[in-house]
């Protein structure tokens, strides 16, 4: 099965910039584990060590959260969009400066 | 639709003769209307931040004719801000951005009634200060913060209209309508600081935060008419580079900590605790991590000293300014580590510290020895050794 995996802005610096990779797999896990495969310092930012998806990366098969479906064994069909939607927080200033900074409230 | 709030309903408000050629393109408009302009008359909003996303959505607010508007923010205006603060003018520098914006806003729309609150945001005055609003906006830009706006606003169940930006790339919702999620339904939990990019990758096109600031403008305007769709249970996602929207659906998570089931969460906690920041406080920079200051690597330099100089910044900030070293950014640190030389003494630098504290703990770990962290970044050096590097 041929799937698009969206890369989100925060994560395109460890996928050579790429916005979307194509790539075969059966399930979104597979897609996944394909990916940080081909792109290996990605693998860190989704996955905790033991191979479970990071509790603050959304991912999405088309528009569902894979959490409501079958999770990493959700199957894919041909042309299915894989979506990873890390959070962000930017909003007033694009990031804490310094990390003692970071520890203000900034509002 | 409409939101359940006891304002909007009672509250005896009519519209001057002023007010009515002010706002007679919504009167005009079936959508709005007189019924609809006085429930804006009487709505009361809190923006949480001024900044990127609070400029448009101040301004919008504003001219709308949001009868109350309240304004959050501790900070004051630095003349980085004005490349995406639209509300701000170069003669505001220096000033508090809460008050800079009240009187922007007050000079668009003398009205309406603004309240500026010069006060970071915490777990202490949060209640109180949303207890006399209808509507959240949250414009801010952390996720301590974040987490905050959103416990509070499920607690008094008050909506709260989010967005979000990063780089180039926006996130808009309304979370904590009735029956809809909240923002720890979407992410249970915040990212442990340093595995999301954020300074390296930092910055942000001036046009985003309008954009995604003007969605929530009008999600809040929505909730406030009761018109349309509100954006709840969907996750607006905008491309700027691609020019692209599109939408993931968002569900009530029956497992969240704040609104599910089974609920944990019932006050506010302390959210720099939560979100790692504390444990962060005594980081890497002194832990491990030699440290050399600015004034001391100039005066081992100026002895003639060859000490070897790593950049780990990204590529635009090295144009910016740079310390003659040789450039690898810290995402590609790991592939690249074989073009250095672990025999000689380095220096890591980045702009504050922080990157390089972090490349400095990869290097240890494939087998560096002779590290020095440069204290402060190239902004130190900025500040210690020459005054006519930029600082940005």
């Amino acid at each position: 099965m041929a799937v698009k995996v969206m890369i989100p802005t925060p994560l395109r610096q460890f996928t050579g910039k790429q916005s979307s990779i194509e790539c075969g797999a059966a399930t979104v896990g597979e897609a996944l584990g394909s990916l940080t495969d081909t792109f290996s310092d990605l693998r860190k930012h989704l996955f905790t060590d033991d191979g479970k998806i990071r509790s603050f990366v959304n991912v999405y098969l088309n528009d569902e959260d894979i959490r409501f479906l079958d999770k990493e064994n959700t199957r894919t069909k041909d042309g299915d969009t894989i979506s990873i939607v890390p959070s962000i927080a930017g909003g007033s200033e694009p990031c804490p400066k310094t990390v003692s900074e970071s520890k203000r409230f900034k509002v | 639709m409409a939101i359940p709030t006891d304002t909007l309903q009672q509250q005896e408000v009519k519209l001057s003769r002023e007010e009515i050629q002010r706002y007679s393109r919504h009167l005009i408009m079936p959508e709005v209307g007189m019924e609809g302009q006085l429930k804006l008359k009487r709505a009361r909003v809190l923006t949480i931040g001024t900044g990127g996303l609070g400029a448009p959505l101040g301004l919008y607010l504003a001219a709308a004719g949001v009868g109350h508007l309240g304004l959050v923010d501790f900070d004051v205006v630095d003349s980085s801000n004005l490349q995406r603060q639209v509300t701000f003018t170069t003669a505001d520098v220096g000033k508090p951005k809460s008050e800079a914006a009240k009187a922007r806003l007050s000079a668009l729309n003398p009205a309406i009634d603004i309240v500026s609150y010069e006060t970071r945001l915490t777990s202490e005055n949060a209640l109180e200060l949303f207890r006399d609003y209808d509507i959240i906006v949250d414009g801010t830009d952390n996720f301590p913060t974040r987490f905050l706006v959103n416990d509070a606003s499920v607690l008094l169940g008050k909506p709260n209209v989010y967005g979000s930006i990063f780089r180039f790339e926006g996130q808009a919702t309304v979370f904590g309508y009735p029956g809809g999620p909240c923002y720890r339904c979407l992410y249970p939990e915040p990212p442990p600081p340093g595995l999301v990019p954020s300074c390296a990758e930092g910055g942000v096109l001036g046009v985003l935060p309008g954009i995604v600031g003007s969605i929530q403008a009008m999600e809040t305007i929505k909730l406030i008419l009761g018109a349309g769709e509100p954006l709840v249970g969907r996750l607006l996602l905008f491309d700027a580079l691609a020019m692209r929207f599109r939408e993931l659906k968002l569900k009530r998570s029956p497992d969240c900590p704040m609104c599910g089931e089974h609920r944990t969460i019932t006050k506010l906690i302390d959210y720099e605790e939560f979100c790692g920041i504390r444990g962060e406080e005594a980081p890497a920079m002194t832990d491990g991590i030699p440290e050399i200051t600015a004034t001391e690597l100039k005066r081992r330099q100026d002895r003639g000293e060859k000490l070897f100089i790593l950049d780990v910044r990204e590529p635009h900030e090295y144009q910016i300014c740079n310390l003659n070293g040789k450039l690898i950014p810290l995402g590609e640190l790991p592939r690249r580590v074989n073009e250095l030389d672990s025999s000689v003494e380095m220096v890591v630098h980045c702009r504050s510290g922080k990157r390089s504290a972090d490349a400095i703990h990869f290097l240890q770990t494939a087998g560096f020895k002779k590290l020095w962290n440069l204290k402060g970044g190239v902004l130190a050096w900025a500040d210690e050794v020459d005054p006519r590097m930029p600082k940005y």
